[in-house]
């Protein structure tokens, strides 16, 4: 793994030919992060959902149950879950390729966050709105789709956007799992040419530039919200 | 029809409702006054079902709402849900759903619940904010209605579902002054124009008067006296009554 030959990286200057042979690879590197981010995120903002909303409902057990799976995922490193996953789901019968189970894991991790925002909004909604919705007669079915969750996720959506790029950055955690995204191929490179330098700084302008631009996409969405409430 | 009957209810040790008894006769509109803290809002709200009794039986139209015995639960049960659809209630603090139009606001349940076709809907709800005045706005969101336009439209929206029992909790006192007035006349109209059984909690005390047939004054949990109006307010029998009165109409 990276930290043997990283050790002997030490002392290398920059090689300005080397990183620009670099950069086809890489980008295809950066496209299976953000298709790894964009399914994660996927598979957290529906199971998150899922788990705000029986949370909420107060079913005996059931309920509990959901809220201990929040504080378990969120009480464990990603990297550890990722491992449990890679090592454990072979066991039961689940033999997923790496880069789908990199997408289950992080979703799943994920969802205890999208969990925890979807709850913060739904207590933002007034106890008014829920009762206007019983003297209506409305089903809850509708009472959540129509009433509770549009202004719900109004005032979340921010947040969630903020998740999705911290997502982005968490995944490369998964080159752990020997996931071939941006940090997997910066680790094959280095194991091959033993020079880390090059392409550990490309995988982090890459990042940046990413991040950044996405960071600025949440916060006109943000304002967007707020100007059209 | 609404009868209580042995309703109580507490909330740690402040008793609220103590074995409440009290008869509401179909179109009957009522007003019940009382001081703060008496149980006027929580009568209401264990009508429109969003509070639910320790014990005793709520009735409506002959349906039971309530059910409880002593030491027993109370249970959302199917009847209990098609009772409750006779029941409509204005808020005190309007509750309109802030991302829908005035019109939406009120088609929402006449589609969702009576699951009457989008354009009969449609019309319906334009008629009714016709009736409260509010045929310019009927694409409004609230954010753009003032209070008072914003209950007419809570009105409206309860209307729509055909209550024969609707139930206003205070619908006056969140607004301003200068808007008291366009409220209480669109339920002026439906207390004269309708035979719709209407139950209201209000400080407004020249209202009751005129409005309703009958005055229920309330404290502690209990009926205190309850009358025609001209009697409750002329020539109250009750000290407690005399002293509310004296209390909120030198205010
Ligand atoms: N959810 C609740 N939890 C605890 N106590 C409550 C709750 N709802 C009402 N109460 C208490 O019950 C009592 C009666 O409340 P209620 O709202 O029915 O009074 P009210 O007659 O409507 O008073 P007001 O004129 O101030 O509106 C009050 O002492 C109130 O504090
Ligand atoms: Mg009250």
């Amino acid at each position: 793994m990276m930290g043997s030959t990283l050790a002997a990286a030490g002392g290398q200057t920059w090689d300005s030919a080397f990183a620009k042979s670099l950069i086809p690879t890489m980008l295809e590197g950066l496209w299976t992060t953000i298709q790894i981010t964009l399914a994660g995120m996927a598979i957290a903002l529906v199971v998150g959902l899922v788990v705000a909303i029986i949370r909420r409902s107060k079913i005996p057990v059931i309920s509990q149950l959901f809220g201990f799976y929040v504080q378990f995922v969120r009480g464990t490193p990603l990297l550890i879950q990722a491992y449990f996953a890679y090592i454990l789901l072979p066991d039961y019968g689940l033999t997923l390729s790496p880069l789908v189970t990199g997408i289950i894991v992080l979703g799943i991790n994920y969802s205890a966050y999208t969990a925890e925002v979807y709850r913060a909004g739904v207590e933002d909604v007034p106890v008014g709105q829920w009762e206007a919705a019983t003297a209506l007669s409305l089903p809850i079915q509708r009472t959540w789709g129509r009433i509770v969750l549009p202004q719900a996720l109004r005032s979340v959506t921010p947040v969630l956007g903020n998740y999705l790029i911290q997502m982005f950055k968490d995944s490369a955690v998964l080159f752990a799992i020997s996931v071939y995204e941006l940090m997997g191929h910066v680790d094959t490179i280095g194991s091959d040419t033993y020079r880390y330098l090059e392409p550990v700084t490309i995988a982090a302008a890459l990042y940046l530039i990413v991040s950044l631009i996405s960071s600025q996409f949440v916060r006109l969405l943000e304002r967007r919200l707020v100007l059209s409430r | 029809m609404i009868s209580f009957r042995g309703v109580s209810k507490s909330w740690g040790d402040n008793h609220v409702l103590r074995s409440l008894d009290f008869e509401v006769a179909p179109g009957e509109k009522v007003c019940i006054i009382g001081p703060s803290g008496s149980g006027k809002t929580t009568i209401l709200r264990i009508l429109m079902t969003l509070e639910t009794p320790d014990e005793g039986l709520v009735v409506v139209n002959g349906g039971t709402l309530w059910d409880v015995k002593k030491g027993g639960h109370a249970k959302e049960t199917k009847e209990m849900k098609a009772t409750r659809r006779n029941v409509g209630m204005v808020f005190q603090s309007f509750n309109l759903f802030p991302h829908m139009t005035a019109l939406e606001n009120v088609m929402e349940a006449p589609v969702k619940v009576l699951k009457l076709d989008k354009q009969e809907a449609h019309q319906r709800a334009v008629e009714l904010l016709g009736m409260v005045g509010l045929s310019d706005h009927l694409n409004h969101k609230p954010g753009r209605l003032s209070g008072g336009q914003q209950q007419r439209v809570a009105i409206a929206r309860a209307m729509a579902m055909r209550p024969t029992v609707m139930l206003f909790d205070e619908p006056t006192s969140a607004l301003d002054p200068e808007l008291i007035g366009e409220v209480l006349e669109v339920i002026r109209e439906l207390a004269t124009g309708t035979d719709m059984t209407m139950l209201m909690v209000t400080h407004e005390m020249r209202f009751a008067e005129e409005i309703s047939d009958r005055v229920v004054m309330f404290d502690k949990g209990v009926v205190v006296e309850k009358g025609p109006p001209a009697q409750i307010f002329k020539s109250p029998e009750h000290e407690r009554t005399r002293k509310f009165l004296r209390a909120v109409l030198d205010y």
